[in-house]
């Protein structure tokens, strides 16, 4: 080995530490604990090692809960977000006027406090005994009947989740794209304006092409992080998620390790393990799908 | 067809809000471009050359002003209705489409009665293709041809339309030295073969004149002079037509006339008869002076280089504009390399004067080849006014 590289590593030696210590090793571990059958964590003992952890993981209707709750999710969350987004950009970059303004406007979701949207989502979205929040007041207004959309019915939980991760992720997703329109040279524009193509024509065979990159990266970015959801759904229904019916699989891992039926940290790794084969899945999947459909310049 | 442009004016808002008001990129420009020639629109980068060529096109309106394509006022139309064919500076070829999609991109547009089958389409595209020389690369990606065959390209995309008008927006400065010859060779053959009347902007002097058959010197959004290329390097109008063509540049040099002799420093260095007494700014081409023992004009040399075919000798003077000055003498030329000095005398028809202030023109007998005569005939014609002064050399 040289010099030059040796430096090289003595440079990257507190970064392999840190991320040996505190990402690689934990990861290694998780699949470890996840084979660990009966694993005591106050006697650190264990009976056996198999795929138990596995069975009872698939099994449990908590678990399965989370599986449905999330998959709603992502399915439809990811692409409503990542069109809202297409649609906002386009829009953002045609108009000249406040430009700047409308820019800041959407993102501010981006800087505020996931938990301080979660209660403002509660306050807008609630039914108590003695009021209605403002959209129950919006359907009463259109002479339909409250409904309790924290504390109800299934599907108008599950509503409010979905509005109101679309509404979370909406500005990194703006932000990128509309530098990502930017960032197209104008000249095509121009070229096609001298050719006479209508502005749909530019949209479907230019624009859209030409930052097909960015929106993929989005939605494989947006498939991993919907399927990682969990804090925005405390920030709604609280921290009890299975009594809600609205936990999610990262949820689940979190109860099995410290919610009240917690200290089950075998169970939580073979879930964590399970959300890591369907998020490999699902990318591997995009990514192939990229490289046939994304055109590369 | 035939181009002509009234008294066309561009304002643009000016981009520092905090100075505000308008920007004047063009002003008053008044130009006739003849049905069938190819035109070259050159000057400095910020002249206003490029927004002249968007104008033409239609992908910007005019502030004031009138465009005739022929009889049609086409000031409001926009670029499809003109039928204007446009190449890019930076080709604007569509990287994910094929070079052949990219040709017959423009002919998808087209609506209604004028929609092509596809095979039509991909018959224009291919006769297009032909044309520039490309038809082995119609199944390629852009990123997979050179550069002087995306310039190919964009011209087949820019032709494929049969457009009246072809504009070319700086086309040779993304190529490299050796390409751009050929590549300007191309431009003027397919020019030729196919015709159309064509525009193309360039800042380089020597591009433009060796391929148009006309060229419009702009500065400061302001024409300065308009002819054929010898015709503009060899009688500029101006002190900064005559700086800006030319390689290697005009010699600049301050001077004054006296009784009909042009002075430079204290030596009398060449008859000018009928040029006004005054200050004046002499511009003399490398290839004004001869060396002459008996010269009268007295330079300190720098150097003598001889490259090629070409001896140039490098000098300093005093009156000198610029740091230096080159001459290109004939190769058999004696100077003597150890002296410190050389004479040179001037020839007159490469000799020009030029106001001091103004850098307006000023003519004196003997500076052409013509006879005396005919200079006196060609200044009553301008001073009665007959044939219209080049536009805006007042500004």
């Amino acid at each position: 080995m040289n010099t030059r590289s040796m430096k090289g590593w003595l440079y990257l030696i507190p970064a392999i530490a840190f991320l040996g210590v505190f990402v690689v090793y934990p990861l290694f571990d998780v699949v470890v604990y996840s084979f660990e059958e009966g694993y005591n964590s106050a006697s650190q003992t264990f009976f056996g090692t198999g795929t138990y952890n596995f069975s009872y993981v698939l099994r449990d209707t908590y678990f399965i809960q989370a599986l449905k709750n999330t998959f709603i999710l992502v399915i439809i969350t990811v692409p409503l977000s990542t069109g809202l987004a297409l649609l906002i950009s386009v829009g953002l970059s045609s108009i000249k006027k406040l430009q700047e303004l409308y820019q800041t406007i959407f993102f501010l979701p981006y800087v505020t406090n996931t938990l301080a949207v979660g209660l403002v989502f509660m306050i807008l979205f609630q039914k108590t005994a003695y009021t209605d929040g403002f959209v129950n007041q919006i359907i009463h207004l259109f002479g339909g009947s409250s409904v309790d959309f924290i504390d109800g019915p299934y599907w108008a939980k599950m509503t409010v989740m979905c509005i109101y991760t679309v509404w979370v992720v909406m500005p990194f997703k703006v932000l990128i794209l509309t530098s990502a329109l930017a960032s197209v040279n104008p000249d095509y524009y121009k070229a096609a304006k001298v050719d006479g193509t209508s502005s749909w024509r530019i949209f479907y065979k230019i624009t859209l092409p030409m930052i097909s990159p960015m929106i993929f990266y989005l939605i494989i970015t947006g498939f991993i992080g919907a399927f990682k959801a969990y804090g925005d759904v405390v920030a709604i229904f609280g921290t009890n998620l299975n009594a809600a019916g609205m936990n999610t699989i990262v949820g689940y891992v979190y109860d099995m390790l410290y919610g009240d039926g917690g200290g089950y940290p075998s169970y939580a790794s073979a879930a964590a393990l399970v959300l890591f084969a369907i998020v490999l899945t699902i990318t591997v999947i995009n990514l192939l799908i990229q490289r046939r459909s994304v055109q590369t310049s | 067809m035939k181009i002509v442009l009234e008294h066309i004016t561009k304002r643009y808002p000016n981009r520092n809000k905090k100075i505000g008001g308008l920007v004047t990129a063009v002003e008053d420009f008044d130009l006739t471009i003849p049905d069938g020639k190819l035109v070259a629109l050159l000057g400095p980068s910020g002249c206003g050359k490029s927004t002249t060529l968007n104008m033409i096109c239609g992908l910007e309106d005019p502030t004031e002003g009138k465009i005739w394509f022929g009889d049609t006022d086409v000031t409001r139309l926009s670029p499809e209705v003109r039928g204007v064919g446009m190449v890019f500076q930076s080709y604007a070829l569509y990287p994910h489409m094929t070079v052949l999609q990219n040709i017959m991109f423009p002919l998808e547009n087209l609506k209604g009665a004028d929609k092509l089958s596809r095979d039509e389409m991909v018959r224009r595209a291919e006769h297009a293709a032909s044309l520039v020389q490309i038809s082995e690369l119609l199944e390629r990606k852009p990123s997979q041809v050179s550069g002087g065959q995306q310039q190919r390209v964009a011209i087949a995309r820019a032709l494929v339309k049969t457009p009246k008008v072809l504009l070319l927006d700086e086309p040779l400065s993304n190529l490299d030295a050796r390409l751009r010859l050929t590549t300007r060779e191309e431009i003027r053959r397919i020019q030729r073969e196919t015709g159309i009347t064509t525009v193309f902007v360039t800042h380089d002097q020597e591009e433009a004149m060796s391929i148009s058959d006309e060229i419009v010197v702009m500065e400061n959004g302001v024409i300065r002079q308009v002819g054929k290329p010898q015709r503009v390097y060899d009688e500029p109008d101006n002190l900064f037509v005559s700086k800006f063509l030319g390689t290697p540049p005009i010699n600049v040099f301050e001077g004054h006339v006296e009784r009909g002799q042009l002075y430079i420093g204290t030596e009398r260095v060449l008859d000018v008869f009928q040029a006004p007494d005054g200050p004046v700014t002499v511009g003399v081409r490398p290839e004004g002076f001869v060396v002459d023992a008996d010269g009268p004009f007295t330079c300190g040399l720098v150097a003598v280089e001889r490259m090629g075919r070409d001896t140039s000798v490098v000098a300093t003077h005093d009156a000198l504009e610029a740091v230096q000055m080159r001459a290109i003498v004939s190769s058999d030329a004696r100077v003597d390399t150890s002296a410190s000095n050389v004479r040179f005398r001037l020839r007159p028809e490469k000799t020009r004067l030029f106001d001091a202030q103004t850098g307006q023109r000023i003519h004196f007998v003997g500076e052409t080849m013509e006879e005396p005569a005919e200079v006196m005939a060609r200044e009553a014609r301008a001073a009665a006014g007959a044939p219209k002064p080049e536009a805006g050399a007042t500004a």
